[in-house]
């Protein structure tokens, strides 16, 4: 069915509506200067670049070349458990649905093991895809879609960082107090779950007590620097 | 045979039997392992998920102290160590411009162990090292994710269906059965933060393990290993089901087979008693 004459009609008095009201935004009452709007401050270039663009570069993996075949989702093992579908991700990104991609579970749910990638037939490796994802959605303002994964990874590099190599000790006790409900975890059980495991791990001396420090690790602490800044 | 040898941080923490069976069934069989002067984490999945120069950088410093020492090879044994160094010398190659404070130029060829083991040492040595077959032990092989992809980077070439750990196992007299899970992924780097999801998936190996008739599962990785062994209570008890599937590091099922005194010691410390089966088929 066409759209009465009426309706028409009242789309255009809403369109000419909202320029009228962008107009007087921009000018002003009593402002004598020519009305026009901030464009430097509407169109950044930076904020032009699509959101594909921007993660293709991160990557290094041309997100455009998919074609949705889902060869990465049918093999990929934690579907069940994301909220969007590996392929689904890089259709949303090639749309320029930055905020939903960033904010989603399945960037921090993918555990790297790579199938989708090595069946794609367009060689996309969406496990760097993923690890792009994560970068931006910490640089990003968005709220991390999974605190402890991301927790998880600092506590990680910070040992690395100061030792050289992972002090596991050091760092699940970083991981536990930093990742939250500990008051949680006491009264699901999983805390005492966790300790006995532990306790087990030491009295099979897999848990060394002190850190495996190296000599180079002003060279480590170099290399975290360096890895700062834009290559 | 003289080869650099890079055990990673997990073959001195929960994967130290790997690092002690990888040393002795070298040592019977005449590689000579130098372990990397000074070697540093290899940042695991953590530094790549942070960021790609850091993952880079750390490996590639690794890379550097191996390259000093002259020795051609670098084997490593830790299938997310191996990988991690793989990908770095993958993005130097490809890629030079974006780690321009990075001075390695290449000359070290990154193996790992099962490959070395059983392209480099050669199943023929091995064969002339056998003192006890292991008749009757039913078992399957599981290759896990991190030696086999993604394949322009680890170089595997039977990434979907590998058969050097069938084949060794099968030389030592092992009855290995094939099966279709070999390569599907156990979900290692999620242990910490997400271990509901990594019991799912183990449960399924589990399943899939006893569906074919194996008693135990082999592995070539200790986050494989670690996930399979000391969370298969927590799978059991979550179930209902006692699986009791021991899982081996196929160097610990070597050292048995090549009589090595310390095999007892190793298998202790795994949380799933491997000694019962094994002394149930009077192979302890
Ligand atoms: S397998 Fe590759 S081409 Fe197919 S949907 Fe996934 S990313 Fe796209
Ligand atoms: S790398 Fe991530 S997205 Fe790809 S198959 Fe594995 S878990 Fe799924």
């Amino acid at each position: 069915m066409t759209a009465t004459s009426e309706e028409l009609k009242k789309d255009e008095a809403a369109s000419v509506e909202a320029v009228s009201s962008q107009t007087e935004e921009g000018s002003g009452a009593g402002d004598d200067k020519p009305a026009r709007p901030e464009a430097s401050k509407r169109y950044k270039l930076s904020e032009l670049t699509p959101f594909s663009d921007i993660i293709s570069e991160i990557s290094g993996e041309t997100i455009n070349n998919c074609y949705q075949c889902k060869k990465c989702s049918n093999g990929c093992p934690i579907t069940y458990a994301m909220d969007i579908q590996p392929h689904q991700v890089i259709k949303m990104i090639q749309l320029g649905m930055e905020k939903e991609v960033l904010t989603s579970k399945t960037i921090w749910l993918c555990a790297a093991c790579e199938t989708c990638g090595t069946r794609c037939p367009n060689e996309i490796k969406l496990a760097d895809m993923m690890d792009a994802l994560r970068q931006r959605a910490e640089k990003s303002g968005y709220s991390v879609g999974s605190k402890r994964a991301s927790v998880f990874h600092r506590a990680f590099l910070s040992s690395v960082e100061k030792y050289g190599r992972v002090y596991e000790l050091g760092m699940m006790r970083e991981f536990t107090l930093k990742a939250g409900g500990v008051i949680g975890k006491v009264f699901d059980g999983t805390l005492i779950k966790d300790a006995k495991l532990g306790l087990t791990m030491k009295k099979k001396g897999k848990l060394p007590l002190t850190a495996d420090k190296i000599k180079g690790t002003g060279e480590v602490k170099e290399i975290f620097k360096n890895s700062q800044k834009k290559g | 045979m003289k080869v650099s040898y890079y055990p990673g941080c997990s073959l001195h923490g929960t994967g130290l039997e790997y690092g002690e069976s990888t040393e002795a069934v070298c040592r019977t069989l005449g590689a000579e392992l130098v372990e990397v002067d000074d070697w540093n984490c290899c940042g695991a999945s953590s530094a790549h998920s942070a960021n790609k120069k850091l993952a880079v950088s750390l490996a590639a410093r690794n890379l550097i102290l191996a390259k000093k020492s002259g020795l051609k090879d670098m084997v490593v044994p830790c299938s997310a160590c191996f990988q991690r160094t793989k990908v770095a010398q993958y993005e130097l190659k490809e890629h030079p411009e974006m780690f321009p404070e990075v001075r390695y130029d290449g000359g070290v060829n990154v193996k790992d162990l099962l490959s070395f083991i059983n392209e480099d040492v050669g199943i023929e040595s091995i064969k002339g090292k056998i003192k006890k077959k292991l008749t009757g032990l039913k078992a399957v092989c599981y290759y896990g994710c991190l030696t086999m992809r993604h394949p322009s980077v680890t170089e595997a070439k039977e990434y979907e269906n590998p058969k050097g750990m069938d084949m060794l196992l099968s030389e030592l007299g092992a009855d290995v059965i094939p099966w279709s899970y070999k390569t599907d992924c156990c979900g290692g780097s999620l242990v910490l933060t997400n271990t509901e999801i990594v019991l799912d998936l183990t449960e399924k190996l589990f399943d899939k393990a006893l569906e074919v008739g194996a008693e135990c599962l082999v592995t070539v990785c200790p986050l494989c290993q670690g996930n399979l062994d000391q969370r298969q209570s927590d799978v059991s008890s979550r179930s209902g089901r006692n699986y009791d599937l021991p899982v081996f590091y196929f160097t610990e099922l070597m050292g048995l087979a090549m009589g090595e005194k310390d095999v007892e010691k190793w298998l202790n410390r795994h949380f799933i008693d491997p000694v019962k089966l094994l002394r149930s088929k009077r192979l302890i």
